[in-house]
């Protein structure tokens, strides 16, 4: 009897409707005139900046591209331009519009959980408040002249001296010939992925059937990108790594 | 006491007026009952269901609303009004800019002398295009916002997984059309960012001239996407030029064009999600 009664109420809930004239127009209104408001008094009391003319001869130091790009722009610290400035950001727009396509947990659809799609939640608030959000930050104040780190309280020196230290994973572990180098990085960014992929695999064989193999085959990948970028900026800034893998052709 | 003008209540009258409320529907009266707004408004507006339908369906603006919707979807708890206030501040752009292109000239002499013209001379200059530059940031920060809210709500499950692979374009293309405008005020801010963005086309694997794999395609730095993107080998008047074009008329028509599937898609999609 209880039973029925809360279930009658839920059906009750969803099927409860409101029109749209007045309650959506006037909150609509609202929102908007709150919107113009706040937009015109922001331009009002702040003005957009202008500098000097632009001059091709007179190179800024640090020149820093605009402020939503800071992100990409200081993972260019940690990678080659192929990789920062082109191929990241297409893994991110073609990894932003797979995920519906990846994540098939049916739960949590139409409403706010944490609990019931925690893997979910945890790896686009890394993605988005960490690896985005928080580099624009560091990015906007604290890189200085040479895309050096100062801190707010930090004169931004122009001729500050930072050692360049770093060498590359191969050599590191003591490898010395350059064909060599090239097969001990090949053998690590390679095994990282396949070992990744097999444990993964491993972990979730009773889902590869419902869940399809590409699916899951696409969707560790792109973790293991996400995860491999960490990686590789723990290796740089604690280790003074440069490259894991040389190559003629391309750096990682 | 008898001969009390009726117009005139007492102060004990008036208190109980407006203690009960009373006081709005007797204002709301005496305006509605004057000569200035009967003159104007040729029949009153009775609040009836059939009439709360039609103001939404026979209102060629409105109607992209549906006619009822859901008491959840209305809570601003649940959607944070930010896809709402992206849109507006998407037709702020719009508007300001449009008045900003009767003044400005994207050629490389004139550019940076039409924005201090803009600043100093024309009257409102500065106040346009200040709000269509904060209207740009502030777009690009609740985008991002309303893409947060999407996931979290899990909005993008069945059925509107591909409304979500529109935002994405969307997102892609808001972030564009920021990019494009900042080298339109032809400062050292705008060249420079320019310069540090396009440069990374230079490193596109096969097709930029320092990417991996360049030489077998014979990319040169004047011969790549790069230079196709900014109409030579550095950022100058060409590159002024196109990224004006882009701004002002193939990505605002893009991202418009995806807007009206967005959100055509949302009421084919049954409209807010919510909980099933
Ligand atoms: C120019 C950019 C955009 C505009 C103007 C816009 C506008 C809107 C509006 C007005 C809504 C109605 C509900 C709400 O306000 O939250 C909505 C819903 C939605 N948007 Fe956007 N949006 C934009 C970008 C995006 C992006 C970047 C994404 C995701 C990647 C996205 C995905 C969705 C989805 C899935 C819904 C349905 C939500 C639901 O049913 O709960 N949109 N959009």
């Amino acid at each position: 009897m209880a039973q029925a009664a809360v279930a009658k109420k839920k059906v009750e809930g969803t099927q409860d409707k409101l029109h749209v004239w007045p309650y959506l127009v006037r909150l609509e209104f609202l929102c908007a005139i709150l919107t113009i408001v706040a937009l015109t008094v922001w331009s009002i009391v702040i003005d957009a900046p202008l500098e000097e003319a632009a001059n091709p001869t007179k190179t800024p130091n640090p020149s820093k591209a605009p402020w939503y790009f800071l992100g990409l722009q200081d993972i260019l610290v940690y990678f080659d331009p192929w990789f920062a400035g082109v191929v990241a950001p297409v893994l991110i727009i073609v990894g932003l519009m797979l995920i519906p396509y990846l994540d098939v947990n049916p739960k949590g659809n139409g409403y706010y959980t944490y609990h019931e799609r925690k893997v979910a939640i945890w790896v686009y608030c890394f993605g988005f408040l960490v690896l985005w959000i928080a580099l624009i930050i560091m990015g906007v104040f604290l890189r200085g002249p040479g895309w050096n780190l100062f801190m707010p309280w930090q004169y931004w020196d122009p001729h500050k001296v930072v050692a360049l230290v770093n060498v590359d994973l191969p050599y590191a572990f003591g490898v010395r010939t350059y064909n060599g180098a090239m097969l001990f990085g090949g053998v690590v960014i390679l095994g990282y992925f396949a070992v990744g992929t097999a444990i993964y695999f491993f972990m979730e064989r009773k889902a590869l059937k419902s869940v399809g193999f590409l699916r899951m085959f696409l969707k560790i990948e792109l973790l293991l990108i996400m995860v491999g970028i960490v990686i590789k900026i723990v290796l740089r800034l604690g280790f003074n790594i440069k490259y894991v893998w040389v190559t003629p052709w391309f750096n990682i | 006491m008898a001969n009390k003008s009726p117009q005139i209540p007492s102060i004990a009258e008036l208190m109980d007026k407006i203690k009960s409320g009373k006081i709005f529907s007797d204002i709301a009266k005496e305006i509605t009952e004057s000569q200035v707004w009967t003159s104007t408004f040729r029949h009153g507006y009775a609040d009836t269901p059939r009439n709360r339908v039609l103001q939404i369906a026979s209102n060629v603006w409105l109607h992209l609303h549906p006619v009822k919707i859901q008491r959840h979807a209305l809570r601003i708890k649940f959607t944070w009004c930010m896809g709402g206030i992206t849109f507006l501040l998407f037709l702020s752009t719009v508007v300001t800019g449009v008045i900003l292109m009767f003044y400005y000239r994207p050629v490389g002499e004139y550019a940076y002398y039409d924005m201090k013209y803009l600043q100093y001379d024309v009257p409102f200059g500065m106040l346009m295009r200040n709000m269509h530059r904060w209207a740009a940031h502030a777009m690009v920060i609740t985008v991002w916002l309303h893409m947060f809210r999407v996931f979290l709500t899990g909005s993008y499950k069945p059925p509107r997984e591909f409304n979500w692979v529109i935002g994405v374009l969307l997102v892609t293309f808001t972030l564009l059309l920021s990019f494009t405008g900042y080298l339109l005020p032809w400062d050292q801010l705008a060249m420079w960012a320019v310069t540090v963005g396009t440069n990374m086309a230079r490193a596109t694997p096969f097709l930029g001239n320092e990417g991996p794999f360049a030489e077998y395609v014979g990319a040169t730095p004047r011969y790549d996407v790069r230079a196709l993107l900014i109409g030579g080998s550095l950022v100058g008047p060409p590159a002024l030029l196109r990224f004006y074009v882009l701004h002002c008329i193939f990505i605002p028509l893009v991202a418009g064009a995806l807007m009206i599937v967005h959100f055509w898609r949302i009421r084919k999609d049954g409209g807010i999600s919510g909980p099933l």
